[in-house]
């Protein structure tokens, strides 16, 4: 086994981290005097969520995942968040905001997704859709094509933007995008530039929309002076974990520097990706603590970033299923149903655990295996994007999560 | 056919179902474009990469691994030196005495001019597979190569020593062969058991199991069923993915540490296995070790679903993001019938009308762009500068972003045309000065250049220009 890196200290890629967001301004929202930023980040591979907030006061927690288990009196101490429940060391800056009450975990939750295989799972997350394989838009990009634009916001533009190589599927659809990637080679001239997109409009629509989102955000980032930022390459060597924590702190300050700015964008995303922990999960130490610790670094990035727009801030973090309750035979966990999500901003009313405790004895199980899920994570979102955006209700079910007549949104998250 | 749909034709192959024209190819093909790419495929040896000097996979993670333990060496030796040098001094020795005892600074810089042994197997690997690609007339096995290198990928996150090598050993000698044979040799390459966990998998009433150090690992059973065979939503279970996962383990590698012989090859290990029948999709296998497994595989590889499955991403990568049902079922057909025989199944897919669609629908992926760009450039590529551009246009070589591989539909992609805009800058500021740009429009084109192309690039300010407009042009983005 010493053959190869050790899985503990396995590189772990966010290479597809993506960001993007939409430049308008809810209209709704405004009108009532707020500027609302929200932000989207997907966890892909498949989040523990018992291994980011224990059910330390729950008495099978221990039988369940032995020595494994986060726990009170550690070695390094699992931070409480109420009677019930305590936060994995690894994320003070999560602990910090939640006694500040600007942060939520909502705990047993999950998608209407019920099977295990990663790619359906987000597919099902991103798209907004009940069955996976149902459609090529994302229910984001869909919630920002029903909203009222204000025009204040960047006036010239009508897109949304995407950080990293690929698009993830939760922003695709007809709110178009805009690309950015951390810059590292000369760009093309201005001239050459026009030229290109001058051809593309003759000749090619797709490739034409596609490149105007570039010349748009070159002009933002001007503005924003960000020309100089210039994360370091994910490549060619793979990425130790502080290239992790130093990529998700670059990918989440640049997401929040954009949300911020005046004329920037008001929504957006981010992906991270090295989630599933099927040997060596290390949550209270390994593998997952230091993930957990690169995500609790980017968080507190974005409250940085977004200065005084904090204060009207939602960051959704949001995964396509957990992972099994108790520990495999590898040290690791398998693919699951239920996990956390955890909303995190100034413009939440926070410093709580919402969760209707489904139990971990063996017969409280999903399957016998998994934990079950007794919140739908539609009911979350859908409320985020109700208060915070100013979303219609009917367009919440009619086309952002289509089939979700009878999951009733969370009300009072935001406020 | 007239000569000039035959040269349109010629161009259109080269495109879509090889990695684009070099200098001459279009006329040298124009003749007979589609006898041309099926007797790359008649070629002996088509695919494979015959170069003595590579290694192994397990040779080349044996010497990574020795490379690694002989640093770790060195740093313990230096720090004890760095030790007993503050003892002496600290000892009232003389400064003399103690500077001889320090490790002679020169070596250790020299040392460090040298990349360590693992970049250099990842660079030589980079550059064999980069010729293959470069020095292929057309390159459609070489394309093939790359398809089922996606479609049975692994990642250097997991297994950074081993790519080329699983991609030559597993992938390379099957491409024109069967399935089934593939299949086999995928799923039981060390590069793939690391990958995806089974190589610490243990049956739970093995006795390794009973005596309770590790157990098992689902995850290899998981992805062989939902990506390297029948495809999600096909029927199998959670019980089926538990029960496939006993039935391999004891699938596992020879450590390094323990055998510096035959470290990082594999072994059907029985203490680790699940004794016992094992039901996989409605049938029952029994027990005889090694050969459970392989059952299973075979059967999985003449699936009826593993047929759809295969036919469908062939078709959605060499024709359209959304291929025609009636091409699917026909390449299913040839699948099911010839056992799995891809080469009929890549003769199948040039046999199709649709296949030969004038439009050009697909939107390149990176790599299949760049590789374009350096061969209408009559240009060799550098390893180095190569792997910085795949990762910068986000398909890092070897490095997909999960086990499902590399995306392979436009949606994925055009959002990054900026990227691919100052890749193609770049490029062209490099082989400015030996390339004109209306000559490499007709070598990269010929007679798919469209009337506004032409004139954007007869229009350019500067060659420069004029050659990153052709790189970027829609006809050399799509294929």
């Amino acid at each position: 086994m010493s053959l190869h890196h050790s899985p503990t200290r396995r590189e772990m890629v966010l290479g597809s981290g993506a960001l993007f967001a939409w430049a308008y301004a809810p209209k709704l929202a405004r009108a009532e005097g707020r500027d609302p930023r929200m932000l989207v980040i997907v966890l892909r591979g498949a989040l523990d969520g018992l291994g980011v907030v224990a059910p330390v006061g729950d008495p099978d927690w221990m039988s369940l995942r032995g020595d494994r288990a986060l726990v009170l009196d550690g070695k390094t101490p699992a931070l409480p968040l109420d009677s019930f429940f305590a936060l994995n060391p690894a994320m003070p800056n999560l602990h910090r905001l939640y006694q500040a009450r600007q942060a939520i975990i909502v705990h047993a939750t999950a998608t209407p997704y019920r099977e295990r295989s990663h790619f359906d799972g987000q597919d099902v997350l991103e798209s907004g859709f009940s069955r996976p394989g149902s459609t090529d838009s994302g229910w984001l990009n869909r919630a920002l094509s029903s909203l009222a634009a204000d025009g204040r916001v960047n006036p010239r533009g009508s897109r949304a933007f995407a950080v990293g190589p690929v698009t993830p599927l939760v922003v695709r659809g007809s709110a178009p995008i805009m690309s950015w990637v951390p810059q590292r080679l000369l760009p093309a001239s201005d001239d050459t530039q026009m030229r290109l997109l001058d051809l593309y409009r003759h000749t090619d629509a797709k490739l034409a929309r596609a490149f105007e989102g570039r010349r748009d955000l070159t002009t933002l980032a001007r503005g924003a002076g960000m020309t100089a930022m210039s994360p370091r390459p994910a490549e060619p060597a793979a990425m130790g974990i502080a290239r992790v924590r130093e990529y998700a702190a670059n990918v989440a300050s640049a997401a929040a520097t954009y949300l911020a700015q005046p004329d920037g964008p008001r929504v957006g995303a981010a992906g991270f990706v090295g989630w599933d922990t099927h040997i060596n999960e290390g949550a209270a130490g390994g593998q997952l603590a230091a993930l957990l610790g690169a995500l609790d670094g980017a968080i507190a990035a974005i409250e940085k970033s977004m200065g005084s727009a904090w204060s009207e801030t939602v960051v959704a973090i949001v995964t396509e299923f957990g992972r099994t309750a108790r520990i495999n035979g590898t040290d690791g966990t398998d693919h699951g149903t239920a996990t956390i999500a955890a909303l995190v901003g100034g413009a939440l009313k926070g410093g709580r655990v919402i969760a209707d405790w489904p139990g971990i004895k063996a017969a409280d199980l999903h399957e016998g295996r998994d934990l079950k899920p007794t919140i739908d994570l539609r009911a979350v979102l859908k409320g985020v994007l109700q208060d915070h955006l100013r979303v219609d209700q009917r367009a919440l079910t009619a086309t952002v999560f289509p089939g979700s007549g009878d999951v009733k949104a969370i009300e009072g998250l935001v406020g | 056919m007239t000569s000039d749909q035959r040269r349109r034709e010629a161009a259109l192959a080269l495109h879509r179902f090889g990695l684009g024209p070099r200098p001459g190819s279009i006329a040298a093909i124009a003749s007979d474009p589609r006898g041309a790419v099926i007797a790359e495929l008649d070629r002996p040896g088509a695919g494979r990469i015959d170069n003595p000097a590579l290694m192994t996979s397990a040779q080349a993670a044996r010497a990574a691994f020795e490379a690694r333990a002989a640093r770790q060496a060195q740093k313990i030796v230096a720090q004890r030196a760095e030790k007993e040098a503050e003892q002496l001094k600290a000892e009232g020795g003389s400064e003399q005495a103690a500077r001889s005892m320090e490790p002679s600074k020169p070596a250790a810089a020299q040392a460090e001019q040298v990349p360590p042994v693992e970049r250099q197997i990842f660079l030589q690997e980079v550059r064999a597979k980069l010729d293959a690609a470069l020095l292929a007339e057309i390159g459609f096995a070489e394309r093939l190569v790359w398809f089922w290198s996606n479609h049975f990928c692994v990642s250097g996150d997991k297994v950074p020593n081993m790519l080329g090598g699983y991609e030559r050993e597993a992938i390379r000698p099957h491409i024109l062969g069967h399935f089934a044979d593939m299949l086999l040799a995928v799923e039981g390459h060390p590069a793939m058991l690391v990958y995806l966990d089974n190589f610490v998998s243990i049956g739970p009433n093995s006795v390794a199991g009973i005596n309770r150090t590790r157990g098992r690992n689902e995850n290899l059973a998981r992805e062989i069923l939902e990506l390297h065979t029948l495809g999600v939503r096909t029927g199998y279970s959670q019980d089926d993915v538990v029960r496939f996962a006993n039935v391999l383990t004891g699938w596992t590698i020879i450590s390094a540490n323990d055998n510096p012989e035959h470290g990082a090859e594999f072994i059907f290990n029985r203490r680790l296995h699940e004794p016992g029948p094992q039901q996989v999709i409605g049938k029952t296998y029994a027990d005889d070790g090694v050969g459970q497994g392989r059952a299973v595989l075979m059967d999985l590889a003449r699936h009826p679903a593993t047929a759809t499955h295969i036919a469908g991403k062939l078709a959605r990568h060499f024709i359209a993001d959304e291929p025609p049902p009636a091409l699917i079922e026909r390449l299913a057909a040839i699948f099911r019938e010839s056992d799995g025989d891809l080469k009929e199944l890549a003769k199948g897919l040039l046999a199709a009308p649709e296949a030969w669609a004038p439009e050009q629908a697909k939107l390149r992926r990176p790599s299949e762009w760049v590789v374009a760009m350096v061969r209408a450039s009559g240009g060799r590529g550098d390893p180095e500068r190569f792997a910085r551009g795949q990762a910068l246009l986000g398909e890092p070589m070897w490095r997909p972003p999960s086990p499902k591989g590399f995306a392979d539909d436009e949606g994925a992609w055009i959002d990054t045309m900026g990227q691919r805009l100052d890749i193609a800058n770049n490029f062209a500021e490099r082989v400015a000065g030996r390339l004109d740009p209306q000559e490499l429009l007709e070598t990269a084109l010929g007679p798919l250049a469209s009337n506004e192309t032409r004139e954007a690039v007869a229009r350019a300010e500067s060659r420069q220009q004029g050659l990153t407009l052709a790189f970027m042009a829609p006809e050399f983005q799509r294929r």
